[in-house]
């Protein structure tokens, strides 16, 4: 929607002052705009070009010096990097694909009215208003090897439990249930929104055609859905880059780097191992990852409308 | 709501069937948090840690425990004084830069914007190693005002606030210009009390998640007096998991997540609209 109001000039929204004098225009929106560059500056711009020297640069007593894609290569070269790449890209696809499809499910359950479905919407939102560690809290007991919330009952129904979070073979699954669980909801409220635009002619028409659940969902909900998906889709991935807290109080990467995500990597290199080339060459990967996924949301939809 | 959506009049079965399953997960999905409540009221050392059943002599011992083994109080101010103070900064900022952006124009307009839109993309928590440094260049390591700085600008909120000034009726800014107002006279007079629930959706979106934020005041907060509510509640639940007391876990677990939970549910449909509005990109 192009607004009318968008195209008044310049002259008008400053005042006589800047039909004088062309530059006038701007003194006021780049003073309103001021604080907010400040912080952009300090916080979003800057980091980035320091990010990008320190990852070509070496910093020893004798100097600092450039070295070009040397901390790229020993980055690259860092079993444990490599098995972070590969975790994050496990655990972005465990944790997106079921909450979709989770989320799909409850939207489609619970769209409506009605005290029940009202209910059960709060109870798949609840993990999102609480923090992850929290979650992770609450976790630390289910996943407890033995005498867990989950063992415990398993054994009663007479089946062996698992040292979820200490077997490198389960952490990064245990992981990434938590992450479903505690996101699954977020995406639903915007699927329901979504399913709430449809118009009930076009389901209406589509029950008349004698289509059945299964084809309405293939032929009229999903592609109805697509911009929806687009949407959260970016979300959840970004979400599975950014989101780590539930590493640090459940596994700190641990058992032998099983649940070593790309963010988890970053922090220990910077705080515990002081390697800051190391850290550095590692955020700017990262930041690459989460510029090509947004470049790629961008491009398959139209972009934000902003854009324009 | 109209009555077709909550369901077709015909006798599938499929939609039947999903349904039960939905119901089914809706009682998994309760779990962790019904285990919560049992365990935080059950008196400590009754063995039965894993029962979901509610203890026949429910107790405040674990939360009376929780309150003086680890400073909550303080921690629920640290969490406080950071929410109040990063949303206070970020509605200045976000509604002259929504105010820029929906109403003045200017050359660069275009340009600016897109480099606002960059933070959507640019997460802080990415920046954390640099950002680290800047805020120790800064002197603000190990202070609260040091966990604010980064989220000050927010291109969330300005996308926010410019999408909401642009419906207010242009002509009510041209009276009161030629009433002679200034430009903050328009914002404060005109602007902001006619995009009140942007505001209010803003907010809620901003306060929630600086709340429940943990990796980020990490990096910044050393001082155990200066931690936010996630920082305590992690360092007290690696002590206590040490210790095996897990009502102890439940019931500091409860308290950190209570504010945010209740204000939820007294609040539903402002809450679930506000996190709508975060996704009008």
């Amino acid at each position: 929607m192009t607004h009318v109001l968008d195209t008044i000039p310049a002259a008008q929204a400053a005042g006589p002052a800047a039909a004088r004098r062309p530059w006038a225009g701007l003194a006021l929106p780049l003073a309103l705009l001021g604080p907010s560059l400040v912080f952009l500056a300090l916080f979003t711009y800057w980091p980035v070009a320091e990010v990008v020297w320190d990852a070509t640069h070496e910093v020893t007593r004798r100097g600092t010096r450039f070295v070009g894609l040397a901390n790229f290569a020993a980055l690259f070269a860092d079993p444990t990097f490599q098995r972070a790449l590969l975790n994050n890209a496990l655990y972005a696809i465990g944790t997106v694909v079921p909450s979709l499809v989770l989320a799909l499910a409850f939207a489609l359950a619970l769209n409506g009215a009605g005290r029940v479905r009202a209910l059960m919407r709060a109870v798949f939102f609840l993990p999102v208003m609480i923090p992850l560690v929290a979650a992770a809290a609450l976790f630390l007991f289910l996943f407890l090897p033995g005498i867990g919330l989950i063992d415990h009952h398993l054994a009663r129904l007479g089946l062996n439990g698992a040292n979820w979070l200490g077997d490198p073979d389960l952490a990064l699954a245990a992981i990434t249930v938590l992450t479903v669980w505690k996101n699954a909801g977020y995406y639903m409220l915007f699927i329901l929104a979504g399913l709430q635009a449809i118009p009930d002619e076009a389901k209406e028409a589509a029950l008349l055609d004698g289509a059945g659940p299964w084809q309405r969902l293939r032929y009229v909900t999903l592609p109805a859905l697509r911009p929806t998906f687009a949407f959260v889709g970016v979300i959840a991935l970004l979400n599975a880059v950014t989101q780590v807290d539930h590493v640090f109080v459940l596994t700190k990467g641990g058992p032998s780097d099983a649940t070593k995500l790309l963010l988890f990597y970053i922090y220990e290199q910077a705080a515990e191992r002081y390697d800051a080339g190391r850290a550095a060459a590692a955020t700017v990967v990262t930041l690459g990852l989460l510029a090509a996924l947004t470049a790629l949301s961008l491009s398959r939809s139209q972009g934000p409308e902003a854009a324009r | 709501m109209s009555a077709t959506s909550s369901g077709p009049v015909t006798r599938e079965v499929t939609p039947h069937i999903a349904r039960w399953v939905v119901i089914g997960l809706a009682l998994v999905w309760a779990v962790p948090f019904w285990w919560m409540l049992v365990a935080a009221f059950r008196p400590a050392g009754s063995g039965a840690d894993a029962s979901l059943l509610p203890s026949l002599t429910p107790t405040l011992a674990n939360f009376a425990e929780a309150w003086a083994s680890a400073d909550f109080p303080l921690y629920f101010l640290n969490s406080l004084v950071i929410c109040a103070g990063i949303l206070a900064v970020q509605l200045v900022t976000a509604s002259l830069a929504g105010y820029v952006f929906a109403r003045l124009d200017f050359p660069g307009r275009g340009i600016l914007f897109a480099l606002f839109l960059v933070q959507l993309m640019l997460v802080p928590v990415v920046l954390l190693v640099p950002n680290l440094k800047t805020i120790a260049a800064l002197g603000l390591y190990d202070t609260l005002p040091g966990v604010m700085a980064p989220y000050c600008a927010t291109a969330f909120g300005t996308f926010l606030m410019r999408q909401s000034f642009r419906e207010v009726p242009r002509e009510l800014e041209d009276a009161a210009m030629i009433d002679g107002a200034g430009w903050w006279a328009r914002i404060r007079l005109i602007y902001l009390p006619l995009t009140k629930p942007a505001l209010v959706a803003f907010s809620i979106v901003s306060v929630t998640s600086h709340w429940n934020e943990f990796l980020w005041p990490l990096m910044v907060i050393n001082s155990p007096d200066r931690r936010p509510l996630t920082l305590g509640l992690a360092s007290f639940t690696l002590s206590a998991e040490g210790m095996q007391a897990w009502g102890l876990i439940a019931a500091g677990t409860f308290l950190v997540s209570l504010p945010l939970l209740a204000a939820f549910l007294i609040f539903q449909r402002r809450f679930v609209n506000s996190f709508l509005a975060s996704g009008i990109k």
